[in-house]
């Protein structure tokens, strides 16, 4: 009953979006204000449909009601709560549900916290929102519909992934789509705009924060995924240039680039088509990825089932979706520029490097994505890209942005002096060029050591870079000082956490790829592995038994210069529901490096064990990165200025916010 | 983007619209094939019931043999194209492994886009299910086979003519619905 009802919710949802993708829009053309008042009660309606949608899906799933199709396809009674739970998004149909609720939820809260919007913008903004919304609700309710009866119900399901039942994976898929669901904001102010004729700094200082939200959950998204993969997987990688992550990873790149254009359409009213143009190709790239992923056009590791048919669907909603804003752009955009001059070495010319190169960044992994397809299509035979290729073209585009990155905050808008900055420069090139030298011979001076010696030269630079245009911006007195350092706007603080942790990210990057070091030995209880100054020593392995699976645990004792440092337990697991196994690797952290252990197959007689064993060196700084680059978005989220009214234009005095 | 010229240029905002027809175009072509029937996974006919091509590719150093098509003859085997950067192909090799213990089929590799001494440290450390091996650094073979993506995996029947090709990894559950009945049937 209570899924039938869920099931009538989304139904209704789906009325609720038609009314609200029409009506708003009527009357904004016809200046008809009750019509465009029916927006927000329409979004805010739509978003608890959803959600009720959403809970009696996931009540099925708690409950285990096996006659519920999807739930006794990805379900179990033994499975623990947590998983039961992420089990709803675990599938296909599910998963499509948590997307069009986070899609409503975005919906509604324009609708309640945008009350400083002018009302047609506001009717239209959520207009284009309900429209992805009536795509998206049809697509589930006709193509993937959760609430399929089975019958007769089975007396038990069939189980999760066992690889899926994790806590970095439960909220993995929530986390992704808060994000890139959530450059559905802007992507629907973009369209707003097009349709109204009108860009200005206004209308950039609305967008932002939904920007800004949404790059902050895909950010933690996209970490926690990598995370994942590298504590689950058992082989001690964190990124692979999959398919799927890519799909997660181009709108990240975009999502960045539009971040920092629109602080010039803000300050400065220039780039304003450029920027309409970043957030429809931002979420377009999200639907894209959606689309990729769901229609089994491509393989890939943890690809969800395929069906040409639901493809077809999707292609049909992408088409019409980022056909119908493009051709919007190709006819209202050209008479949108103007704005602001600028000379070339400027703030603004700084941010338009930065975007040129995100977004060149952006189209070669989206090509490397898609090569297989584009090459098949124009007969260049059957190929594909593999991680040599991503790596190869990456590092060159990435290095450049940095470097930028670092420079950008500290010139001037519209026209700089470089001579202004050159001392900062010439003291932080010093630094970078003491870390190259320091790091390559340091570690040998070998080819390797050289390209580390780069990696971590660049992190310093930016580090080094942002730290300074922070002193240069709280500089004074004692007192003064203390108050500036008060006063400074958040979105400021915002850009220094998030460029600091770009800065540790790329120590994590650089770290990991260069120094990580494996051994793999058949050990027999007593024998030892020596690692770097680490001993590790095989106790034995025994059976264990967990709530869902029985697992072989061994256990290994890691020292050094005869220190007990830490026991580890890794664990090899067998689930019986579906039938599967998965490693459990068993990670020792020092904050700095990770010493990372799995247990692999029984080998021969006399108890000896297959192990592996990895020194990672900088790996948790990739997290740090992550959490302070999320932390430097949350900042920037609650400046103040993006709650208060509009109509505050920011004087041009000496040096400014910089975001 | 800032030329704050009289007249902007028209067409240069119709390029994303084009961009975008271009790829619905390249994907609708490929949602066809594939609701056509052509599963994407499956091999093209161009080459299914025609012989392996001929290559002679260098062994990795210190392990031979190479790969040389002539002596695919006289039996039914897989070659299996992979590489150390692949991370499916590490999901696949475990049975790859179990197959080379039960001895049921013989198993030669191509080592696709990859450094040797990446693809011997990766065999030392993961075990080394192949007969044969040979590199394919400049994608030479992976090309005339029509590569899609690695793994990929050709059953080779005893007169060396290619029967099948398997496209992602060899699962358990492939390998018992398809594979082994394929093979057991050309041994006959």
């Amino acid at each position: 009953m209570i899924i039938e009802l869920g099931h009538f919710a989304l139904a209704l949802a789906l009325i609720v979006a038609l009314v609200q993708s029409t009506m708003p829009l009527l009357g904004a053309a016809r200046g008809n204000a009750a019509w465009m008042a029916m927006a927000e009660p329409a979004a805010l309606t739509q978003f608890l449909l959803c959600a009720l949608a959403f809970g009696a899906l996931t009540h099925a799933y708690i409950v285990s009601d096996f006659s519920v199709i999807g739930v006794a396809e990805n379900s179990h009674t033994v499975k623990p709560l947590l998983y039961k739970i992420s089990g709803v998004w675990g599938n296909h149909e599910g998963s499509m549900v948590l997307w069009v609720l986070v899609l409503s939820l975005f919906g509604a809260a324009v609708a309640a916290f945008g009350n400083n919007l002018p009302p047609t913008l506001k009717a239209r903004t959520l207009a284009i929102q309900a429209m992805i919304g009536v795509g998206f609700i049809a697509f589930v309710l006709f193509t993937s519909n959760p609430f399929t009866r089975l019958d007769p119900a089975p007396i038990e399901g069939n189980g999760l992934n066992p690889l899926l039942q994790d806590p970095g994976l439960a909220f993995h898929p929530p986390m992704l789509y808060l994000g890139y669901v959530g450059f559905s904001v802007a992507f629907s102010f973009a369209v707003a705009a097009l349709l109204e004729g009108r860009v200005d700094s206004a209308w950039a200082r609305w967008v932002r924060p939904w920007t800004l939200a949404a790059w902050t959950c895909l950010t933690l998204g996209i970490g926690l995924g990598s995370w994942w993969a590298y504590y689950e997987l058992g082989w001690g990688g964190w990124w692979f240039w999959d398919p799927v992550e890519n799909a997660s990873f181009i709108p990240w790149l975009t999502g960045t680039a539009l971040l920092h254009s629109a602080i010039v359409v803000e300050r400065r009213e220039a780039l304003k088509s450029w920027t309409i143009l970043l957030a429809i190709i931002t979420f377009s790239l999200s639907l894209l990825g959606t689309f990729l992923v769901r229609s089994g056009i491509l393989t890939s590791v943890h690809a969800f089932a395929a069906d040409p048919e639901r493809g077809v669907f999707v292609l049909i909603l992408l088409s019409v979706a980022i056909g119908g804003s493009f051709t919007l752009y190709a006819l209202r955009a050209p008479s949108m520029d103007g704005g602001g001059v600028f000379a070339p070495i400027s703030r603004e010319g700084g941010l338009l490097i930065n975007n040129l190169l995100l977004t060149t960044a952006a189209a070669t992994v989206l090509l490397g994505t898609l090569y297989p397809l584009i090459a098949d299509a124009l007969g260049l035979g059957k190929l594909s890209v593999g991680a040599p290729y991503f790596n190869a073209v990456f590092v060159p585009l990435m290095t450049p942005l940095i470097i930028v990155a670092g420079i950008g905050p500290l010139l001037a808008w519209k026209r700089a002096d470089l001579s202004g900055a050159l001392q900062r420069l010439k003291v932080a090139a010093g630094v970078s060029v003491i870390v190259l030298i320091a790091t390559w011979v340091g570690n040998g001076g070998d080819l390797l050591s050289l390209a580390a010696g780069g990696g971590m030269a660049l992190a310093a630079w930016l580090a080094a870079l942002t730290i300074s245009e922070w002193v240069l911006r709280v500089r004074g007195e004692y007192g003064l000082s203390w108050q500036r350092i008060i006063n400074l706007p958040r979105s400021a603080y915002g850009m220094t956490f998030a460029h600091l942790g770009m800065a540790v990210l790329i120590v994590g990057v650089t770290g990991a790829s260069a120094w990580k070091q494996e051994r793999v030995e058949s050990l027999r209880p007593g024998e030892h592995v020596d690692l770097m100054d680490y001993r590790f020593t095989f106790e034995g392995a025994s059976q264990v038994q967990g709530p869902n699976y029985s697992a072989i645990e061994g256990r290994y004792s890691v020292t050094r210069d005869g220190q007990t440092i830490a026991n580890l337990t890794p664990q090899k697991r067998n689930f019986s529901q579906p039938p599967q196994q998965t490693t459990e690797a068993a990670i020792h952290t020092t904050f700095v490096s990770d010493l990372y252990v799995v247990i692999g197959d029984a080998d021969g007689t006399e108890g000896a064990f297959v192990t592996r064993i990895y020194y990672e060196p900088f790996v948790p700084f990739l997290w740090y990165g992550v959490l302070l680059m999320a932390f430097g978005g949350l900042v920037s989220l609650s400046d103040r200025r993006h709650r208060i009214g509009a109509a505050r234009r920011a004087m041009a005095t000496a040096p400014q916010a910089a975001e | 983007m800032s030329a704050s010229t009289p007249q902007t240029k028209r067409w240069p905002f119709i390029i994303p619209l084009l961009v975008i027809a271009a790829l619905v175009g390249i994907f609708g072509k490929r949602l066809s094939d594939v609701s056509k029937g052509a599963d994407p996974h499956l091999l093209p006919t161009a080459l299914l019931n025609t012989p392996f091509p001929e290559f002679d590719l260098v062994a990795l150093p210190g392990r031979e043999p190479g790969f040389v098509t002539s002596e695919l003859k006289g039996e039914v085997s897989l070659v299996n194209v992979w590489g150390s950067w692949c991370v499916a192909c590490l999901a696949e090799h475990p049975f790859l492994m179990t197959l080379k213990r039960e001895n049921t089929v013989a198993i030669h590799g191509i080592a696709w886009r990859d450094a040797p001494e990446a693809s011997l440290q990766w065999l030392a450390k993961h075990g080394d299910p192949y007969t044969r091996i040979g590199q394919d650094p400049r994608s030479v073979a992976a090309i005339s086979l029509g590569v899609t993506g690695a793994p990929e995996t050709f059953v080779v029947d005893q007169a060396g003519i290619i029967r099948y090709k398997q496209v992602g990894p060899i699962t358990p559950e492939v390998w018992q619905t398809t594979l082994a009945p394929l093979i057991a049937q050309l041994k006959k």
